[in-house]
């Protein structure tokens, strides 16, 4: 149970950084698919280094994670043609709705009760996915 | 008391204000670190899969057959979430709407939306305009919207914070790719499919 608590104190961090950092606003998406600003661009670029950064240091310092593992990843097989198509279904929903999966429970938990509908959406898209989604390229 | 509140007001008001971007990017890599740290890996969208089992699904599709006892961690993660966006909204609010450029604003002026006004509580999140309980127009394109961001983070087995954030800080070129495609779709529906369907549901009666 306390580390089910853990994760919910991680999710709480989570939701409180989206909403501050205004990257679940629908605005900030449609100004950054249109270039007019950067702070979307800055909020990635600097998770996305400083992420690298503690992944590489954990890695070479050999450090086991709390379940007494080194840190790995799952890798994919590399198939240009899936994973530039998935990306791109992905993307033209992103900018429909302002929103990936993490900032669509924000915005639930912000109030925006529309977003249970995009929820709802959602798990539609993952039941097709995976009814159908093995017709694909894979 | 009230050298309390003299004390902790001001705290307040600094987390209230809207972040810089920097201060979000380190707050999201420190997730990053505890999640990985924690045994886990950061990744939101595999939750609608988890969702769907706990629905029954696997009894009809196969895929959704699966274990999901240790996928537990995954929903509390989820709650917790949902729980950050209502403590914010709550207690830390930011005093002023989103401060978007004034060349976004503009372009949304062409297509029919005021800004902020379009989002009915004024903070700039979600153009409330278009997307309510309302307008068919507009639930349509959100039920759309949710169904393409779900079928294809399932497609491509990650989201945002799978690929952008924790498949790129792994150096996966699958997850390059990924992301690539995220932008590819994102330039399509903005500077294609937007100038007119934005104006289509901001007029929209239905």
């Amino acid at each position: 149970m306390l580390k089910n608590i853990s994760f919910l104190a991680v999710g709480l961090f989570f939701g409180i950084t989206m909403t501050k950092s205004e990257a679940i606003s629908w605005y900030r998406i449609l100004e950054m698919f249109r270039f007019e600003s950067f702070h979307m661009y800055g909020i990635i670029g600097v998770a996305v280094a400083a992420s690298a950064l503690i992944i590489w240091s954990m890695k070479r310092s050999g450090m086991k994670t709390l379940d007494g593992k080194l840190v790995a990843i799952q890798t994919l097989e590399l198939n240009v043609k899936r994973h530039l198509l998935a990306g791109s279904i992905f993307g033209l929903g992103w900018a429909l709705i302002g929103s990936c999966p993490g900032p669509i429970y924000v915005l639930i938990g912000n109030g925006y009760s529309i977003l249970l509908l995009v929820l709802v959406g959602a798990l539609a898209g993952t039941l097709a996915y995976g009814a159908l989604g093995q017709k694909l390229p894979h | 008391m009230e050298n309390l509140f003299v004390l902790a007001i001001p705290g307040l008001d600094g987390i209230s204000q809207p972040w810089h971007w920097s201060v979000s990017g380190l707050a999201l890599a420190l997730i990053v670190f505890l999640l990985t740290w924690m045994g886990r890996k950061f990744g939101i969208s595999s939750s609608f899969e988890t969702m769907c089992t706990v629905a029954g699904a696997g009894k009809r599709i196969s895929y959704f057959n699966t274990d999901i006892k240790d996928k537990t961690w995954l929903i509390f993660l989820v709650i917790g979430t949902i729980g950050g966006g209502f403590i914010a909204s709550e207690f830390l609010a930011s005093p002023e709407p989103v401060a978007i450029s004034s060349s976004t604003i503009d372009f949304l002026g062409g297509v029919g939306l005021s800004y902020p006004d379009s989002d009915a509580s004024g903070r700039g999140f979600i153009p409330t305009d278009l997307f309510n309980w309302n307008s068919w127009a507009g639930i349509v394109a959100v039920l759309i919207g949710g169904f393409l961001v779900g079928f294809g983070a399932r497609y491509g087995r990650g989201c945002t914070s799978g690929h952008a954030i924790t498949g790129l800080a792994h150096l996966q070129l699958p997850s390059l790719l990924t992301v690539i495609g995220f932008f590819i779709g994102g330039l399509i529906t903005t500077h294609l499919v937007f100038p007119w369907l934005l104006k289509l549901l901001s007029t929209s009666t239905i």
